[in-house]
């Protein structure tokens, strides 16, 4: 079978997903200006730990793999090694983003001894400057402890994530030598305007120039960079970067999120992209198999405005989140497409037209921060 | 090594195998990687390499017409190359 049937394989939806991500908790010590999950404040109605568990009952009997466990900061929930424990024990493998915080000399011993366990520690600047911009004051050096920290316990290669933005594309070889100074390995990801990212992206989000130039970084190193196959919008600009090349949404990727509602992925949090609970009856399996929108998002997607454009095959339109949080048609052009038309197609988009995020759970007290306050 | 119809193997211990309507999955605990199996026909010889002392008798018992055994021969290398399957006594 070549690489093109099984995408289309692939795109018409698998049994079970490949990479599911759990946001455990709203709760975080941290509010990233780009925080996908508008993070901040704990929801009184978030999964207990009996129904966290009961998940991850289904889960194992689906046989998914492995979760990819985040939040919010996931280390924030006082279940938090239970419900790891647990998941490993049923032969669910673990993989947790954190921002480091929690992770002292003791935790990070714990964390070693544990077996199929991944942990991604999120830093978004090579220096405090560039990173606690993004991430907040002190989330520089709260990283860089945890890293400290698991490199002094034996943790063995734990991965370091890098959104991209504006402000860190030059960096990149520098994460590359820090990911190698630890012995670990670097993640770089695409910057999306969801959650908080729909107030920021536009500042953030990298230029038309830098694009070509994460492209070409990720084509000289792709092969040891881990990318969760974000960048494939990219691929116009030539030989294609590793990875399957398609948005899962739906098909192979989906999203719980705290208080088990289930998403086409991690970057739709919005009720158009809301497939059902895992507290309705029948479960997770019965929203992955049998929910209306993962099943027309199994069928054939038309390329609409992108249909004439040669490149269509090689970025298939971009991504799906980028499109609506910014106000873009489904079946057209992705905001950051490298052909430019991403920029006409947004010059169309009145101020206030996009889509709103959903699930704000932005601490009160910081929900203001991102609007210039004048003097007097 | 190389994969023959005279080698023993046998599904490595850390690798889960997941059916899927192409085939199936296979996921390496140990170097957390997956692998898509293509087709059915492979998926099946692959769980029952364990029952059988070589490759040749296996796709004997599977019932796999000889004109396609260098096909599975390549197919399995690939899958021993990658750590879904590995030797009988490793």
């Amino acid at each position: 079978m070549s690489v093109q049937s099984l995408v289309s394989q692939l795109k018409a939806g698998l049994d079970a997903p490949i990479c599911l991500t759990w946001e455990l908790t709203y709760a975080c010590n941290l509010q990233c200006v780009h925080c996908l999950s508008s993070s901040g404040q704990r929801d009184p109605r978030e999964l207990t730990t009996a129904e966290a568990k009961r998940v991850l009952d289904e889960l194992h009997d689906l046989q998914v793999f492995y979760i990819n466990i985040g939040g919010g900061e996931p280390m924030v929930r006082r279940d938090f090694f239970e419900l790891l424990e647990y998941s490993i024990g049923r032969g669910i493998g673990v993989k947790f983003s954190t921002n480091g915080a929690f992770i002292d000399p003791d935790k990070a011993r714990r964390l070693t001894s544990m077996d199929y366990l991944d942990i991604q520690i999120s830093l978004d600047g090579i220096d405090a400057i560039t990173n606690d911009a993004v991430r907040g004051v002190g989330s520089y050096a709260m990283a860089r402890r945890a890293m400290e920290n698991l490199a002094a316990a034996d943790f063995g290669p734990f991965k370091i994530s890098v959104v991209v933005t504006r402000h860190n594309v030059a960096q990149l070889d520098s994460f590359k030598a820090l990911a190698d100074s630890y012995g670990a390995q670097l993640r770089v990801t695409r910057l999306r305007p969801s959650g908080r990212g729909a107030d920021s992206w536009h500042d953030l989000h990298p230029t038309n120039a830098q694009q070509r130039q994460i492209y070409e970084w990720l084509l000289a190193h792709g092969d040891n960079v881990l990318t969760g196959d974000s960048f494939f919008h990219l691929n116009a600009l030539g030989e294609s970067l590793p990875g399957l090349n398609m948005c899962g949404a739906g098909r192979v990727v989906c999203l719980i999120d705290p208080i088990g509602d289930v998403y086409a992925c991690p970057f739709v949090i919005h009720d158009q992209f809301k497939a059902g609970s895992v507290r309705d009856e029948g479960g997770f399996a019965r929203v992955w198999k049998q929910s209306p929108l993962f099943l027309e998002l199994r069928e054939p997607q038309s390329a609409g405005a992108c249909g004439s454009c040669g490149s269509w095959d090689a970025c298939q339109g971009g991504c799906m989140a980028a499109k609506f949080f910014t106000g873009l048609p489904l079946d057209g052009p992705d905001p950051e497409c490298v052909g430019g038309e991403g920029e006409h197609a947004l010059a169309g988009v009145s101020a206030g037209a996009a889509p709103r995020p959903q699930m704000d759970h932005t601490k009160p007290h910081t929900a203001r921060r991102l609007i210039p306050v004048s003097a007097g | 090594m190389t994969v023959t119809l005279e080698s023993g193997l046998r599904l490595h211990p850390q690798v889960a195998l997941r059916p899927e309507p192409f085939g199936a999955l296979a996921y390496h605990y140990g170097n957390r990687r997956l692998v898509f199996l293509k087709h059915p026909d492979v998926v099946s010889v692959v769980r029952e390499l364990e029952r059988h002392d070589t490759v040749g008798e296996t796709l004997e018992a599977c019932g796999v017409a000889a004109l396609r055994w260098p096909s599975f021969v390549k197919a399995l290398d690939s899958l021993h190359e990658s750590d879904v399957i590995c030797e009988r006594d490793s």
